[in-house]
């Protein structure tokens, strides 16, 4: 028994289908962004494999990659939740179907 | 490759919590389990970093993912109280399910098609290599980070600020 890159690689790209369902059909703006972190999570599950089990000579930058994921996500989650308390403020609602004041 | 009936066991048992808790985000029909469930796939995502030998990295995402994300998602939760919490789909949510298995049922056969070449034996990635990378070939990315960073931390203090604090603001300034 054991486990390949293959292994790890089918269970990111799961995750990332699940991340990519959720934040396509979710009503709730908060939930759509949970979304969004899963499929952020599944790529860093794939780089990280890579990392350590693909035949390369620039294993770490999958690390240092990693990294930068994990920076950029926690700034967007901060900015997106922002935006959400702002649109609740204004209209009391969350729900990304009823904020459609851009619509023609 | 990984070997031993220890990780392949760690493997399958984190591969069935993280995947089980991901459908949970999904079917939980309120948003508070929804964003519990969550957290167990952060944490599983850990496991999986530890699994691969990616200590520092597992930690990171403990700290920031469950410590941090987490929490500001719950704040936001919170913060909307009349909003629905009922993690409904909208109307278009079969159009996302065949997104969805189009990009499992297209990538998993092309994964396990693809020729790939693996190491036999692991290398080993010491958290002090990373530390070198990071303030050497990627110096430049890295100072962005921070930049990005202290942007985003001041132009979310300014979406929230309500529109009372910032009358009296102006009116501080009127007075000076």
């Amino acid at each position: 028994m054991s486990v390949t890159l293959e292994h790890f690689l089918t269970v990111s790209t799961l995750l990332f289908a699940i991340g990519l369902f959720v934040a396509l059909s979710k009503r709730n703006a908060v939930a759509v962004l949970m979304g969004v972190e899963l499929m952020l999570n599944a790529s860093n599950l794939a780089l990280v494999a890579f990392a350590r089990l693909a035949e390369t000579s620039l294993a770490i930058t999958g690390h240092v990659f990693v990294v930068f994921v994990i920076t950029v996500a926690a700034a967007e989650v901060a900015v997106a939740l922002a935006l959400a308390v702002a649109v609740y403020r204004n209209r009391e609602t969350v729900d990304v179907d009823k904020v459609t004041s851009l619509r023609a | 490759m990984i070997e031993g009936a220890g990780p392949v066991a760690a493997f399958w048992g984190l591969s069935a919590l993280t995947l089980l808790a991901a459908g949970g985000v999904v079917v939980s029909r309120n948003l508070f389990h929804a964003v519990l469930f969550l957290i167990v796939v952060f944490l599983g995502i850990a496991g999986f970093f530890l699994l691969l030998s990616a200590d520092f990295l597992a930690m990171a995402q403990v700290i920031i993912y469950v410590g941090a994300i987490a929490v500001l998602i719950l704040f936001a939760i919170v913060l909307t109280p009349r909003a629905s919490r009922d993690n409904a789909e909208t109307r278009m949510a079969p159009v996302a399910l065949v997104a969805g298995v189009a990009v499992a049922g297209l990538l998993i056969p092309a994964i396990l098609d693809a020729e790939w070449r693996t190491l036999s034996s692991a290398p080993a990635l010491p958290v002090s290599d990373l530390g070198r990378e990071l303030l050497g070939v990627w110096v430049l990315p890295f100072q962005l980070a921070s930049v990005l960073l202290t942007a985003a931390l001041v132009g979310a203090v300014v979406l929230v600020r309500s529109p009372r604090e910032e009358r009296e603001e102006i009116d501080e300034e009127e007075r000076r």
